[in-house]
């Protein structure tokens, strides 16, 4: 064959095999497509609205949003006053560190002050801390003034979600975005964001 | 009749390398006369492969890959299904032994220097077989649905989250979904039973087809291959028939006995091979107040905690299983087996040894002061045993190995 044969067959192979890997793309795409969340799947994530007026004052509760625990604690007075004393104990008091959706805005991290919502997803590895209200010498802290503890993998927060420092986890539980019309809370939309 | 057997069989044979290839890589297949038991485990691993295999195809039958149903077809395996029991604790109790065996095939090579030169493939595939198990055993474990494998499956699809800018949304993809539902069984249950298997078939093909091109090794670490017979045959090898079938079925008799015990005695393992949080249904809003992974993911999971950021635990676990693949080009030593190698050697891989299962160890109980720093010092030896490999194997005194078995 000669040089300026060969020299044409290279070109040729190179342009078609261009051609040929410009499509592995395009087929790609319906297999990666497939694994996003379905129609199904987003639908069932649709907001969640409950009544929070009856909860009593210190109670905690959990509601699931997309099957995630969401907890919602109802503030006394009290325990509010205990929110300036544990900050030393923090690591990111102001929420500098994550999107937050409201801060600022009141020092329960929520659109109400006397509630706070906040995601109940461990920010470290994803477990759910458990709510430890008492003002007490705890295993885990000799001076705790109530707050989340996480048994997995022993990360702390205060009774806003906010973390403390040298634990595992690096950054507050995350505040997802909700409202209030009156007592009733909408977790997942927030009309005014 | 055997005249008819015979022409069917030469009929097919000057169509298909039958007789050729059973006896190149079976029959007379020629391996080291001296070998000990550590060079026993790989044909345990194979039949542990195929014990899962088959028992993975009956345990599909019954099981249902849906959120409202999967829990709930493994209860119906185990209450209804005839012997339903035997086969899912086959399947469960393999899946501890593979990574027995092969925790113990993989040391072996440590210890006698079965990567080196020209075994370097041989050994990059093995690793490949390991992390493609690793990966086999984790989606298997999420498919019951149970406490626990809702719970392990969500730390560690949370790792994908550690990674900077497309965490998140590759743990949305990986999941399908806003939490590990049905959804996410299902398209594990999809890479669990097709997928992995067929790589995981490919990768001991290629195992097995590169480790009779380049032979296999000894513990004392002899090229069998500078002494050969008249017929090119090595003088100190034996054929693979009989010598080491018959050793190898004594193993597999004595592996079978210890697999029953396990399976119809102590089938959950105290909690090490089916954790007891797993005998619940998966709960998104209530986490198991003690989340442990089963025992064989349990050193690099004590790794991932002793780092306080997720991005560097993730890291440095990825590194603790990475490392292996690249042990052929560590070691630097004249000699391939730790008879030979010198006291440096010795000492590296019992210490190696020590902090893997105290790794192990940790990963299985809950953190305490004293252990995250045991954690921690117990990682660095693991990573010195492999980074300081080059230097110690070097720089010490080795025996003169012989040349012949």
């Amino acid at each position: 064959m000669q040089e300026k044969d060969k020299t044409r067959r290279k070109v040729l192979i190179g342009l078609t095999s261009a051609v040929g890997l410009s499509g592995i793309p395009f087929a790609a795409t319906p297999f990666i497509a497939a694994w996003n969340p379905s129609a199904k799947a987003k639908a069932a994530g649709a907001p969640v609205k409950l009544d929070v007026s009856k909860m009593q004052f210190g109670q905690q509760i959990q509601v699931a949003w997309r099957k995630q625990p969401v907890f919602i604690v109802r503030h006394t007075k009290e325990s509010l006053a205990t929110l300036d004393l544990s900050v030393p104990k923090l690591a990111d008091p102001n929420s500098d560190l994550i999107e937050e959706p409201y801060k600022g805005l009141n020092p329960s991290r929520s659109k109400d002050p006397g509630y706070s919502v906040f995601s109940g997803v461990c920010t470290h590895l994803g477990c759910a801390p458990k709510y430890f209200p008492e003002v007490e010498p705890k295993p885990w802290d000799a001076t705790w003034n109530g707050g989340f503890f996480c048994p997995c993998h022993g990360s702390m927060f205060d009774i806003v979600g906010r973390v403390f420092k040298g634990v595992p986890a690096s950054t507050n539980l995350l505040v997802p975005p909700h409202m209030f019309d009156g007592s009733i809370l909408t977790i997942g939309e927030d009309r005014e964001l | 009749m055997t005249e008819i057997a015979g022409k069917l069989f030469s009929w097919l044979n000057t169509r298909l390398p039958i007789v050729n290839t059973f006896e190149r890589h079976l029959s007379k297949h020629p391996v080291p006369s001296k070998v000990n038991f550590w060079y026993l485990f790989g044909a345990l691993a194979a039949v542990t492969l195929i014990i899962q295999i088959v028992t993975g195809i009956w345990l599909i039958m019954p099981y249902s890959n849906t959120e409202e149903q999967a829990f709930s077809s493994i209860e119906y395996i185990m209450r209804d299904v005839d012997y339903g029991w035997v086969i899912r604790y086959m399947h469960t109790t393999g899946a501890s032994l593979f990574f027995a065996v092969v925790y113990l095939h993989m040391f072996r090579g440590l210890l006698y220097g079965s990567y080196q030169k020209p075994k370097e493939l041989v050994w990059i595939f093995g690793c490949t077989i390991y992390l493609a198990m690793m990966a086999e055993g984790f989606l298997g474990y999420v498919l019951p649905y149970g406490q626990m494998s809702y719970w392990g499956a969500q730390v560690i699809i949370s790792l994908f989250g550690a990674i900077p800018y497309i965490g998140e949304s590759l743990e949305l993809w990986v999941r399908g979904d806003y939490y590990i539902s049905g959804i996410t069984v299902s398209r594990f249950f999809a890479l669990h039973v097709v997928a992995l298997p067929l790589v995981l078939i490919a990768l001991v093909f290629l195992h097995l087809v590169a480790l009779h091109e380049v032979g296999a090794g000894n513990p004392e670490g002899v090229d069998i291959e500078e002494f050969l017979d008249d017929d090119g045959v090595p003088l100190d090898s034996v054929p693979f028939f009989p010598y080491k079938v018959l050793n190898a079925l004594v193993a597999i008799g004595v592996f079978m006995t210890v697999f029953s015990i396990i399976m119809f005695f102590f089938p959950e393992g105290g909690g090490y091979f089916i954790e007891m949080a797993n005998f619940e249904e998966a709960n998104p809003l209530v986490t198991p107040d003690h989340i442990a992974p089963v025992w064989y993911y349990a050193p690099f999971y004590t790794m991932l905690r002793a780092i306080p950021d997720p991005l560097g635990g993730l890291i440095v676990m990825a590194a603790g299983v990475a490392i292996f693949f690249i042990v052929p080009w560590l070691d630097r030593s004249k000699v391939a087996s730790i008879r030979y190698k010198g006291i440096y050697s010795k000492i590296a891989i019992t210490l190696f040894g020590v902090s893997f299962l105290t790794l192990g160890y940790l990963g299985t109980v809950g953190v305490t002061e004293v252990r995250k720093t045991m954690s921690v010092v117990c990682t660095v030896i693991y990573f010195a045993y492999f980074l300081l490999m080059p230097i110690y194997t070097k720089y010490e005194t080795t025996k003169e190995v012989p040349d012949r078995l």
